[in-house]
């Protein structure tokens, strides 16, 4: 139930933004249709289950050969996310990790590198509370936090409503931190550009076999915290190269973000990337 | 659990068809799913019960086709068949590989009255 107007959005995901108190809008992602109403000054988009009878007499079952993606809806979407994107030369990323690996901690770290050349605005996606969002908030760039709920990955159609609410500006970096989950967020396409894994040094350098579709589909896999390396019983050498039997392709870059150690290599990755838009 | 958003892009998907085709109701659906997907037909059959449950669909009988994956090496060319991403080639012993196909997520056909 929405605790700021005691709506039931039924396992749709919530928009706030940080600094704005009371706003907040609802996505529907229920199987029925969806209307749109506003009241209270936010808008809402509610699911109905009609269940009605259409009174049809039910003649003979007949097959029909469909051959449709099952994710087609949200394909569809995230490409048009990513026409949108390129139209305004935005490089949209999206930053996948398991729960407290540190995605929020380095797009504190890099948002104060870039700024002055490239502006950033950002999209939260947890299950609750704002606090991501106030993390970014407090440097003063533009955010928007998504609460999935009880939903465990963001969908392209969350980031089309996200972004909607953001005034993002041509030439820019839109980071998009994914909900703390190694499994599910890797089956969405929210039509980012790129996707950067975050490992840290506290967990098993076997995530990437362990997780090996989240990993696959990588462009970059950062490990975070080698801070702690001293400390911990993590084998860099070995998690770098799982990571690269598993997909060949991807980009390895070490940092600490509590240090500011690797994040040169980090900066330079990204403001490539963004130099090319 | 994943499982339980793709059970219900599939029912809406499904739902959808049987309306554009001028029938109200689902009793089947056939989907493919890849060893790749990242689905486990298992708690898609489960989650399929709920997302169902009150719609067109609801009772509709799931069959679910499992494809097996293959992959070609990109050092020296070799195609076989592979159990996950982390798959090396049989012939040079790399890990270079090119998934071919096992990361299908479809509905193949529905039957609808
Ligand atoms: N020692 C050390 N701690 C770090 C580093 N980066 C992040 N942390 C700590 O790790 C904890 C989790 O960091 P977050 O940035 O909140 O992680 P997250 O991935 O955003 O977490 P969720 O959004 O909950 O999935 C915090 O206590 C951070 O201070 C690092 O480089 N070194
Ligand atoms: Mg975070
Ligand atoms: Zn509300
Ligand atoms: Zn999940
Ligand atoms: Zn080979």
């Amino acid at each position: 139930m929405c605790d700021t107007c005691g709506c039931s959005p039924e396992g749709g995901a919530v928009l706030r933004k940080p600094g704005a108190e009371g706003c907040h809008l609802h996505i529907g992602e229920e199987a029925g249709h969806h209307h749109h109403h506003a009241h209270d000054g936010h808008s809402h988009s509610h699911g109905h289950d009609h269940g009605h009878d259409h009174g049809h007499t039910h003649g003979q079952a007949r097959k029909v050969e469909v051959e449709q993606e099952v994710l087609l809806k949200n394909n569809l979407l995230a490409e048009r996310n990513r026409g949108w994107f390129e139209a305004r030369k935005v490089l949209a990323v999206n930053f996948l990790s398991s729960p407290g690996s540190g995605k929020t901690t380095i797009l504190e770290k890099t948002i104060p590198m870039l700024s002055g050349e490239w502006p950033v605005a950002v999209v939260e996606g947890d299950q609750q509370t704002t606090n991501d969002a106030d993390r970014i908030h407090a440097l003063g760039v533009p955010v928007i936090q998504v609460n999935t709920g009880t939903g465990c990955h963001l969908d392209a159609q969350m980031v089309q409503g996200a972004v909607r609410e953001l005034e993002l500006q041509e030439r820019s970096l839109l980071c998009i931190e994914n909900v703390g989950n190694l499994v599910c967020p890797a089956m969405f396409d929210l039509g980012e550009a790129a996707r950067v894994v975050v490992i840290s040094t506290t967990e098993g350098e076997d995530k990437p076999l362990k997780y090996p579709t989240m990993f696959h589909r990588a462009d970059v896999c950062i490990l975070n915290k080698t801070d702690l390396l001293p400390y911990v019983d993590f084998d860099a050498e070995k998690c770098r190269e799982y990571a690269m039997q598993v997909n060949h392709h991807v980009e390895w870059i070490e940092v600490s973000a509590k240090t500011g150690e690797g994040m040169d290599r980090w900066k330079a990755w990204l403001t490539s990337r963004l130099e090319r838009l | 659990m994943h499982e339980m958003s793709i059970a219900m892009s599939i029912v809406e998907a499904v739902a959808d068809r049987a309306r554009q085709e001028g029938c109200a109701r689902v009793t089947g659906i056939e989907l493919v799913v890849g060893r790749l997907s990242g689905v486990v037909a298992e708690s898609l059959r489960f989650c399929f019960d709920a997302a169902s449950r009150s719609t067109p669909v609801e009772g509709a009988e799931l069959s679910i086709e499992e494809r097996d994956a293959a992959g070609s090496c990109e050092e020296c060319g070799a195609r076989f068949p592979v159990e996950s991403y982390h798959a090396s080639c049989p012939s040079c012993g790399r890990f270079r590989v090119r998934i071919l196909s096992g990361e299908e997520l479809a509905v193949k056909s529905i039957t609808i009255e």
